[in-house]
């Protein structure tokens, strides 16, 4: 079962602590490899926190938890990460001549993995 | 290299260093009194939670200042093998320099211009389609100042300070009691636009949810309704997810204001319109002037990225993205920015200064990167440096080395460094490369 959601890449405030504590250390990795499903999405698909999904955009492919959004952060329909390696591997190259690849509102295809796969 | 007075840095005694800078975003606070003791920052009084991760996170590290393939090496040997792949590049790529002072910035241009290459900054994946949009339509603005002691309408457009500038709203934008708003929050209308409820959102009087990718349209309803044009209520209500009486009130708001300002983030430079939204925005500030005084200010992330803009357009006659190939600048955003340049597969060198492109490019970008001799300077060990041919483990800025930075108003502001480094500064690296790629094209 596979769905499409618009991605949103982000600062966050733990993500830009863990930059300066190291990007190699465990606060920066365990912020920037989660990602936020609305509650209500989370809800429709079967979801519980820490359960894995598969990402998938024009330009990549990840695997990473999830966690459901807190109060009304996020609209159904609506994926939030903070920024890191995750986010930029379903980025596209293309700048439409700006220099900026579009990094934000990333159109992504969200595919729960069952626990045998 | 160093000038490092390790007695004194060894001392158990406890140093109190008023008024440091905390060069983490653009906020630039210079009011964070430090408490040191050696080489350890024990507190950093009035930093917000990312200042104080960034004082409190700087130590000295054990280990080599420069590594060549993975291999310690002398900061000499180090310098020389930079300025051998620098000089012997045909199409050479210098990228970062936010997250540097402005003075090592200026001699990084002076490297891109005598080696004929590439010069990019971290705006170009930041705040560089604000800079084109800028260059298109002009720009309304004021300094922070201004703000802290006008301001009566204050509007976020994309952006969350409350996570990326977290003493925006009490040192500058919302909570400050200023000359003209002397009750502080009390007197200020506080508006946030974005596309999902964010921690800023919660700070403010009014929250208007748009939809994903409708920040171009939303802004162009919010000009035609500052013009007085008739639109369709129903075809605006589907095309930014909010209500024409919405967007109604607002516009009359934002004319009824005194001193209006909105500050803009990556939720408008990042996503589908990139500077074509940004250049609605100040277009809309422009408009808004036929009624009373309103800016517009993008909220800058890095440091000193604010100072990497000015100084590469004072040093070329462009903010980023320029080429240097032809003995002048060339400014092409899409042609020679680093983005760009890595993801064609163009550069077959680079100077990375203060930035972390592996950790934070696109996939064609980060392997291209990976395939080219590169040199890499940073306090800390990151993706980028792990990957360099050249990796220099340089001094920190503001902790370690003095200079200086621009806030995101562009207000020059110098740095009081807490306690020395027995690492060189990026600095003394930069002058030491550029020092010697002269002489070797002069040899040529």
């Amino acid at each position: 079962m596979t769905e499409t959601f618009v991605l949103i890449p982000g600062r966050t405030a733990r993500q830009g602590c863990g930059i300066s504590e190291g990007k190699f250390g465990d606060n920066y990795q365990q912020e920037t490899n989660l990602l936020l499903v609305a509650a209500a999405d989370m809800e429709r698909l079967g979801l519980q926190d820490g359960d894995r999904v598969r990402l998938t955009s024009p330009a990549g492919q990840v695997e990473v938890p999830v966690t459901a959004a807190k109060r009304d952060d996020l609209p159904a329909g609506l994926l939030f990460i903070p920024y890191g390696d995750v986010s930029c591997r379903l980025m596209g190259g293309d700048t439409h001549g700006s220099g900026m690849p579009t990094s934000k509102g990333l159109d992504v295809q969200l595919e729960p993995i069952r626990h045998d796969q | 290299m160093s000038n490092w007075n390790q007695s004194a840095m060894t001392s158990d005694e406890l140093r109190i260093v008023k008024d440091a800078t905390c060069t983490f975003c653009g906020c630039v606070c210079d009011d964070i009194d430090l408490h040191v003791r050696g080489t350890k920052i024990e507190k950093a009084q009035r930093a917000c939670v990312l200042g104080t991760a960034w004082f409190l996170n700087h130590e000295i590290e054990d280990g080599p200042s420069c590594l060549i393939e993975g291999k310690p090496a002398s900061v000499e040997e180090g310098i020389e093998r930079s300025a051998q792949i620098l000089a012997g590049a045909r199409y050479p790529l210098i990228y970062g320099l936010s997250d540097t002072t402005s003075e090592s910035q200026r001699v990084a241009v002076a490297i891109a211009d005598w080696i004929g290459g590439n010069v990019d900054t971290t705006s170009s994946v930041c705040h560089g389609p604000s800079g084109m949009a800028v260059q298109g339509v002009g720009e309304v603005t004021c300094t922070l100042g201004e703000v802290r002691n006008r301001g009566d309408f204050i509007m976020f457009w994309g952006a969350n300070p409350a996570e990326s500038h977290p003493r925006h709203f009490t040192r500058y934008s919302l909570m400050p009691k200023g000359m003209f708003v002397p009750n502080g929050r009390k007197d200020r209308t506080c508006v946030v636009v974005d596309v999902r409820k964010t921690k800023s959102a919660r700070a403010a009087d009014l929250f208007l949810q748009i939809k994903p990718r409708a920040d171009f349209e939303a802004l162009w309803t919010l000009r035609a309704l500052v013009r007085g044009i008739d639109l369709d209520a129903q075809q605006v209500e589907h095309e930014t997810g909010q209500p024409l009486s919405v967007w109604q009130d607002l516009a009359e708001r934002m004319k009824a204001a005194r001193f209006g300002v909105v500050f803009f983030g990556m939720g408008l430079t990042m996503t589908r319109g990139k500077h074509a939204n940004t250049e609605a925005l100040l277009a809309l500030a422009r408009d808004l002037n036929k009624y009373t005084r309103f800016t517009v200010k993008p909220n800058r992330g890095h440091g000193n990225v604010t100072g990497a803009d000015n100084v590469v357009a004072w040093r070329t006659g462009f903010p980023f993205g320029v080429n240097l190939g032809r003995g002048y600048p060339r400014f092409n955003p899409g042609e020679y920015t680093a983005s760009d340049i890595l993801g064609r597969g163009e550069a077959d060198a680079a100077l990375i200064l203060a930035s972390d492109p592996l950790a934070n490019f696109h996939q064609q970008a980060r392997a291209h990167l990976q395939s080219i001799p590169y040199i890499a300077l940073d306090p800390k060990e990151t993706p980028t440096t792990r990957h360099a041919t050249v990796a220099f483990h340089v001094a920190a800025y503001g902790i370690n080395v003095p200079g200086t930075v621009y806030r995101m108003d562009d207000v020059p502001i110098p740095l009081r460094p807490a306690f020395e480094s027995p690492h060189p500064s990026d600095y003394t690296i930069l002058t030491g490369i550029e020092r010697r790629v002269r002489q070797l094209l002069h040899a040529k």
